[in-house]
């Protein structure tokens, strides 16, 4: 079946249409300016300079936000310092843990407020936000807090310790769910942290750094300096930093890694995917074609471990690309806070032109762009849902990663054909495989150079889920026992 | 007299190999040729890369001297083409290695230790003519042994140790389990030449890596006779790559080839450690610096260095409800 069948296609023309199904905001106050999040004060930074943070979905300024120099930067980290050397390292684990589980409850009890003004910051569905990314926030939170009195017994043989200070950087794409991520374990295993979220995607940051003082945690246990590169680098350079994680693209993290080489400062680095989910014409094709769908166009494919890549078997190609077609054309692209929409607003217009780019190399390179035929709304950044066939895997499109909504697609004959191509990448974050064969599932999942399977589903998450790449998508985990490694010592 | 010398730090480590430890200790009778005593025959010291000993390509060699500070022998000076021809070598064998079962794995690694156990006079006279004494050669082999079936032991059993289980809250059954890195490097450190390399070599197979080794420049000669032990343990070619030469020109290429995965380096030097740091981030390579001068304490023997070259992989799968 193919979407240019009309006797089989679905038909859309329909007078059958959502109506609007906002989330309220009323409940939500956003500050017209956020200041620094420094020993427990929200303190105005050196420069005295602000930037503004925009609602992608409709270019308006959402807040004022502290632009943090080398200056600021110094500051939280001599905070960060102190609370470790006076309080923070020598407090009882059991305590350390009580205050994490705090910060899990009160997320939990300000659920919609962070859901709403994550979609209204970064541009994704209320229904993810709200779904998602703040309840596995909490979640990790939760996780991690119970961890502080126990991580000696997560690895035998050892004793273990704090290692010291934390720089954190955080992307973009889950503003808040990243800062657990970080924030989580750092302070489970007795560290303090400097953390700076994303300079589209800071609010989040700010009302947890709200949440951090409502909690009572000592002053100085977490900071949070907002910014732009630069003082992602001034956080990087600093010398009283003991371990710096990052998560972000492949190209900065290479920056990072150059920065550190020959410091005693220790490093995980999270980076880029370039995922392929492959699809064996013993798959069932259908959820097959809802996992393309969450592995692509979920967080409007702003994902590191995004299914960018479908191999589907020859024998079905023309049939799932048909059913995908067919979905795609159901999808609804628009109003973040619409708890009908399917993908929401591109998070900037930098990320735009990146996509924008790579939509136009695609054709140059010879292969054939679909889109969807969703309306767009008139004021934002949108991106179709996208999809390019009759691509080589030397095309650009196949090799990098575009980090929006856009699908190469490419077949495969046989077993070793898809696993030759699903590796055949710098990357190596994740990957899918759909059949209904077990043994298939095992062959090809231990074949695959990347830290995250998905069998017969994608793009799952969770806080006891060791998350992280092979070869150029990063070093080190995150989430699970395996994430509270990077932050102890072990003696 | 400077030849006599040579012939007979050589003939030192004939004679551990044809008898017993007491004569080692002792100048040889084959030492000084004599009209009715046979010649000895001198070993010449090649690479060894994908099972194969080579030359280097390059035809270049440097002096080793023994501990008197008589030239002892002849070392190939490998090229960055030789250390090529390495890392396709052990990227080729790697698959293969991986998907080695842990108890066969096991096994290998137990029979490295076993043949090394009997060729022990050999070693302990080269480590000695190299310029440890007979007491600390001695201790260096028989710890590179028990090492070698420390870790043979563990090639079934870390997984169990460091893998895991995951609870996660939807209907998924999710686990995490090591998978080697891939190709890994070794800078061998340059003082205790066997223990030392043995220390970094077998945690790193022992986990399906596949390594090229850069020896201890001014010690190798036990280095290369080791790779003649690897030779006859059924530990398959390419498994094992390893390379002498001057590690000034060689540390570069260790540190930026694209396809390695890992790099372990064994020394202290700033400069160094900088260097490759620098160089790594090419391609995101691990880089795992091992600065401690001793090798035969707990630091070394435990299945945290087998950790430090494995990846984790986790897989989830759905739940039938």
């Amino acid at each position: 079946m193919s979407s240019n069948d009309q006797e089989n296609s679905l038909n859309f023309n329909t007078d059958w249409s959502y109506s609007p199904a906002p989330e309220s905001t009323d409940h939500v106050t956003i500050k017209d300016r956020y200041d620094l999040f420094i020993g427990g004060e929200f303190v105005a930074p050196a420069s005295d300079k602000y930037f503004t943070s925009m609602n992608p979905a409709t270019e308006e300024p959402l807040a004022e936000l502290a632009e943090a120099g080398a200056e600021d930067v110094d500051r939280a980290v001599k905070a960060a310092r102190k609370a470790y050397k006076q309080n923070w390292s020598g407090l009882a684990p059991a305590s350390r843990g009580k205050y994490i589980y705090r910060i899990a409850r009160i997320l939990q009890e300000r659920a919609r407020e962070f859901a709403v003004v994550e979609s209204m910051d970064g541009g994704k569905p209320i229904r993810e936000s709200r779904d998602i990314d703040v309840p596995l926030a909490a979640a990790h939170f939760f996780y991690y807090a119970g961890w502080a009195d126990k991580v000696d017994y997560a690895f035998p043989g050892r004793k273990t310790g704090p290692v010291g200070v934390a720089g954190q950087i955080i992307p973009w794409n889950f503003p808040l769910l990243m800062a657990a991520w970080k924030i989580a374990p750092a302070l489970a295993c007795g560290n303090t942290v400097v953390l700076k979220p994303a300079e589209t995607t800071p609010l989040t940051a700010m009302l947890l750094a709200e949440v951090i003082a409502e909690a009572e945690l000592p002053p100085g246990v977490v900071n949070i300096v907002t910014g732009a590169g630069k003082t992602g680098a001034a956080i990087v350079d600093h010398p009283d930093i003991d371990k710096i994680a990052f998560t972000g693209s492949t190209e900065v993290g290479r920056i990072i890694q150059k920065a550190l080489a020959g410091t005693d400062t220790r490093y995980t680095l999270e980076l880029g995917g370039k995922a392929a989910n492959i699809i064996f014409e013993d798959a069932a094709l259908d959820q097959a074609v809802e996992g393309i769908v969450n592995g692509i166009f979920f967080n409007q494919g702003h994902v590191c471990c995004a299914g960018s890549r479908l191999l589907v078997q020859e024998s079905v190609a023309d049939d799932v690309l048909g059913r995908l077609k067919d979905r795609m054309e159901t999808l609804i692209v628009g109003d973040p806070l619409d708890k009908n929409t399917d993908i929401g607003a591109i998070n900037s217009s930098m990320q735009l032109e990146t996509i924008n780019k790579y939509l136009e190399i695609g054709q140059q390179e010879g292969a054939t762009m679909h889109q969807s035929s969703c309306a767009l709304p008139d004021k934002g950044h949108w991106c179709r849902p996208t999809v390019f066939t009759g691509v080589a895997q030397s095309h650009r499109i196949v090799q990098e990663e575009i980090f929006g909504p856009v699908l190469a697609v490419q077949t495969f004959r046989t077993v070793d054909e898809a696993v030759a191509k699903a590796n055949n990448t710098p990357y190596g974050l994740s990957g899918g495989v759909w059949t209904d064969k077990g043994a298939k599932i095992f062959k090809v999942s231990n074949q695959m150079r990347a830290g995250v399977v998905w069998a017969n589903t994608f793009n799952k998450f969770d806080p006891g889920s060791p998350f992280g790449g092979y070869k150029e998508s990063g070093v080190g985990r995150e989430g699970g026992l395996h994430g509270l490694k990077p932050y102890l010592q072990l003696a | 007299m400077a030849n006599d010398e040579k012939i007979m730090a050589r003939a030192d480590s004939q004679a551990g190999a044809a008898g017993s430890a007491g004569t080692a200790s002792k100048p040889h009778r084959l030492a000084v040729a004599s009209e009715s005593e046979r010649v000895g025959v001198v070993k010449t010291y090649k690479l060894y890369v994908g099972g194969k000993f080579p030359r280097t390509e390059s035809g270049r060699f440097y002096k080793v001297d023994d501990r008197k500070g008589e030239p002892l022998a002849n070392i190939c000076r490998a090229s960055r083409k030789d250390f090529r021809e390495a890392v396709v070598a052990a990227r080729a064998a790697f698959s293969g290695w991986q998907n080695t079962s842990a108890f066969l794995r096991g096994q290998i690694l137990y029979r490295i230790a076993e043949m090394l156990e009997g060729r022990k006079e050999q070693f302990v006279a080269e480590l000695y003519s190299t310029g440890a004494s007979r007491a600390a050669a001695k201790t260096e082999v028989e710890e590179a042994i028990d090492r070698l079936v420390y870790f043979a032991g563990w090639c079934d059993k870390y997984q169990q140790v460091f893998s895991s289980v995951n609870p996660v809250s939807s209907s998924h059954f999710n686990f995490s389990l090591m998978e080697p890195t891939g190709v890994v490097t070794i800078i061998a450190p340059e003082k205790s030449p066997l223990l030392g390399l043995v220390a970094n070599l077998a945690p790193a197979i022992a986990g399906g890596n596949t390594v090229v080794v850069l020896a201890s420049e001014s010690m190798p000669t036990a280095a290369v006779s080791f790779a003649e032990v690897l030779h006859s343990s059924d530990v398959p070619g390419g498994v094992v790559n390893l390379l002498t030469g001057q590690s000034e020109e060689l540390l570069e290429h260790f540190a930026s080839h694209m396809d390695v995965n890992a790099l372990v380096y064994c020394g202290t030097d700033k400069g160094q450690i900088k260097q490759l740091q620098t160089l790594a981030c090419d391609n995101i390579k691990r880089v795992i610096l091992r600065r401690q001068d001793r090798w035969d304490d707990d630091d070394s023997r435990n299945p945290y260095l087998i950790a430090d070259t494995q990846e984790i992989k986790t897989t989830w799968h759905p739940i039938g409800r």
